[in-house]
């Protein structure tokens, strides 16, 4: 018999007012009693609208079924069938529009908590296995990925273990893409995406860091000069927006990139850490996703008093409810349906060395009001007059979504772009130019971690097929 | 990691390193820039090229010592290696259909001056380079120069070495007495870069700047680096990082670059003792 609570197993977590002072995760993770309990939650039904749901499609009922009687290792392996980062994804899906949202026990009260589950299991091999995965036979072909994030990862994870021989080439020092640099350990830790990585690394993958695509080594040397047959750029979406505004080069304005770069990838918080961060006392984020939410609780642990500036609504913030609910519990004040015009700098008449010139002061906003739907289908936020205000703050951060790095565009040969930079690829990936596909964010624009991984996945599907019909017709 | 094969000290508080990096060095050309981290905490510094062997596979970095980090990587010596060395980044510089030009350096300046000096020389370019220095201990690359020029001008602010006088008196004089410039490439403090492009906007001559700001990734995702240049933000580290002078904004460069100057002393303090501690 099924446990029929309407709601989930609650997930513990840090006290909000402890947890906003360190960087500690805040998540806890299910007791092996509550993933069994939780698990029991689940009808086992026969439509499995959640493995719809999910970018992936993992075998959700089958692995839940496992962890409610108590096969944990067997559960991680159904799950590993269709992922290669549950730990990841268990913590950062959004759940709620995928495969929670499909859940038949949503329809009368809460749906079993599947990403808790799925962060549980992976823990819960994480910690209890040493073995590691075994190298596959290897096929002898050459495939080349470019960008360690979601997309290039699970990209490279699928082709490895068909046997193929993978070199993942990424920018930064280390590897991991937006969950090393942006994603902050107190969502999720960086050892977890580092153990996901060395996995990856025991199935033959090889990845050279500090390799800029585009610069180092191009995508043509790459096919041409050292042998890659094929070429997936899942470089991601990494340009910053700004807005425009008078005062956005004030010292104390950061792109929502390069708040989080410093402080996650670089560490920019610990003492031992040679990159510097500014400790403001008051900031204003500007916009309403995920990264701004990431961005003000970072804010928020370097000691600050922090608000979200955002154009819309509560309703319409675009953050996971659930990273609002945590922003908010943690004391991040939102000034919603406000809209900044410009930001104040600060200068000393008196004196011109002062070295405070220069800095923010303060944000100058207006009020909104919704009007009518817009072509998103999002009701248009509209100036109300006379409505300017300015909040004193002494750090902006822009959080206002991101573009496709025009690095590889402009230096691959017959590769086509979108007019806003992302990169033309058909539904498994394939791009204008022969042998090269792509997906996850420098396709789509800013999306998830999930989304980017699904892409991935298609794209080692298409990649194995055209190397086999290319050898075979050869 | 990357090897230091060489280690120069060209003046008390310049060093020059030879970094073996082949896939950096195939590539490299003059005006692009790298980024280094020294250790495993280490932040990431741009510098530009300074030079490289394709053959050898090694990269040259003349950096000057301002703050902790550079000098830990000043406390490196040969055999000793980088944590992390990637480029070449940012666009190499504008050469073609250059037929006369002045480099105008400054200080630490001139050791990314030198390369593209070097570049137009061979080209068939005519080159008049103006370096100049606070004093004659801190000159660095004279000889460099003078193979690479057509006519060499040093000057100091003291008269130590050279002529007494700022690179702008130099280059008023030059512009004065007939000489007639396709272009002048300016690379040194932003405030003599300023002054530089301030000058030859009066006679109207094209004016290329190169410029050094904080960044992090130097692949234009941090947005760090971030400039006015004719009322358009952009990113040195992609866009640049040389610029038409004439449209920089260089009082907000100038601001902007010392966004982090009391952490930098205080980190450098903290250096400095714990060097001290070592030694001790």
């Amino acid at each position: 018999m099924a446990n029929m609570s309407p709601v989930k197993n609650p997930m513990p977590t840090q006290d909000p007012f402890v947890r906003n002072k360190n960087f500690k995760e805040v998540a806890l993770g299910y007791t092996p009693e509550m993933a069994i309990n939780e698990a029991q939650r689940c009808l086992n039904c026969k439509h499995k609208p959640c493995v719809e749901g999910c970018p992936v499609k993992i075998h959700i009922p089958a692995f839940i079924a496992e962890v409610a009687k108590g096969n944990f290792e067997e559960a991680y392996r159904i799950i590993s069938l269709s992922t290669s980062l549950p730990a990841v994804c268990g913590r950062v899906c959004p759940q709620e529009n995928q495969c929670e949202g499909k859940c038949v026990r949503g329809i009368k009260g809460e749906s079993v908590a599947i990403g808790r589950l799925e962060r549980f299991v992976a823990d819960y091999h994480n910690a209890n296995t040493t073995k590691k995965q075994t190298r596959p036979p290897t096929n002898g072909h050459k495939v080349a990925v470019i960008g360690s994030g979601p997309a290039g990862l699970s990209c490279a994870s699928d082709l490895a273990k068909m046997g193929y021989c993978v070199t993942i080439f990424e920018a930064l020092h280390l590897a991991g893409g937006v969950l090393i640099y942006g994603i902050p350990e107190f969502r999720l830790p960086k050892d977890i995406v580092r153990k996901e990585i060395e996995g990856l690394c025991d199935l033959g993958v090889e990845i050279c860091t500090n390799t800029v695509v585009g610069r180092t080594v191009s995508i043509d040397e790459l096919m041409d000069e050292e042998g890659y047959e094929a070429v997936f750029i899942g470089s991601g979406a990494g340009l910053p927006k700004f807005m425009n505004i008078p005062g956005e080069n004030l010292k104390g304005v950061y792109s929502a990139n390069e708040f989080l770069t410093r402080i996650n990838l670089m560490k920019a918080y610990l003492p031992d850490s040679d990159t510097p961060i500014w400790h403001p006392e008051k900031v204003a984020v500007v916009g309403g996703g995920n990264v701004a939410m990431d961005a003000a609780r970072c804010a928020k642990r370097l000691g600050a008093e922090v608000y979200v500036v955002y154009r819309r609504g509560m309703e319409e913030l675009p953050a996971r409810a659930e990273e609002v609910e945590h922003a908010i519990e943690e004391g991040i004040i939102f000034k919603t349906l406000t809209n900044p015009k410009e930001i104040l700098g600060f200068y000393d008449k008196e004196n011109k060395r002062n070295e405070k010139n220069g800095t923010v002061c303060g944000i100058k906003c207006v009020e909104m009001e919704l009007g009518e739907p817009d072509a998103s289908g999002r009701r248009r936020p509209v100036e109300k007059a006379d409505s300017e205000f300015t909040i004193d703050v002494d750090c902006v951060i822009m959080a206002l979504g991101t573009t496709p790095n025009p690095l590889i565009k402009d230096t691959t040969k017959s590769l086509e772009t979108q007019k806003w930079g992302g990169i033309c690829a058909d539904e498994n990936g394939r791009t204008s130019k022969e042998g090269v596909f792509a997906g996850g964010d420098a396709v789509t624009g800013a999306a998830t971690v999930i989304l980017a991984m699904g892409a991935g996945k298609t794209a080692a599907a298409a990649i194995d097929e055209y190397i086999k019909s290319k050898s075979n017709n050869s | 990691m990357y090897r230091i094969v060489r280690k120069k000290i060209l003046n008390p508080t310049v060093t020059l390193m030879d970094i073996e990096a082949p896939k950096v060095a195939k590539k490299a050309e003059p005006g692009q820039f790298i980024i280094l981290r020294v250790d495993e905490n280490g932040e990431r510094i741009p510098l530009t090229v300074a030079d490289f062997d394709r053959e050898k596979g090694t990269v040259t970095i003349i950096f000057q010592v301002v703050g902790s980090t550079t000098e830990k990587l000043n406390h490196l010596n040969e055999g000793d290696c980088l944590s992390d060395f990637v480029g070449p980044l940012g666009r190499k510089t504008h050469t073609d259909g250059l037929k006369k030009v002045a480099v105008v350096g400054g200080g630490v300046g001139c050791a990314i001056a030198y390369p593209v000096a070097k570049k137009l020389h061979e080209l068939g370019c005519e080159v008049h380079s103006v370096i100049g220095f606070r004093t004659k201990d801190l000159v660095i690359l004279e000889e460099e120069f003078k193979n690479a020029s057509d006519k060499l001008m040093l000057m100091t602010d003291d008269g130590t070495a050279g002529e007494k006088g700022l690179v702008t008196d130099a280059l008023k004089r030059l512009i004065e007495s007939g000489e007639k410039y396709d272009e002048v490439i300016t690379i040194g403090p932003l405030v003599m870069m300023k002054f530089v492009c301030a000058l030859t906007k009066e006679y109207g001559i094209k004016t290329v700047a190169s410029m050094n700001p904080i960044m992090i990734d130097g692949t234009g995702m941090c947005g760090g680096c971030r400039l006015s240049v004719g009322g358009k933000t952009v990113f040195a580290c992609v866009d640049g990082p040389e610029f038409d002078g004439h449209l920089i904004d260089f009082d907000e460069a100038i601001s902007r670059a010392d966004m982090y100057k009391s952490f930098e002393r205080k980190k450098h303090g903290d250096t400095c003792n714990l060097f001290q501690k070592e030694a001790e």
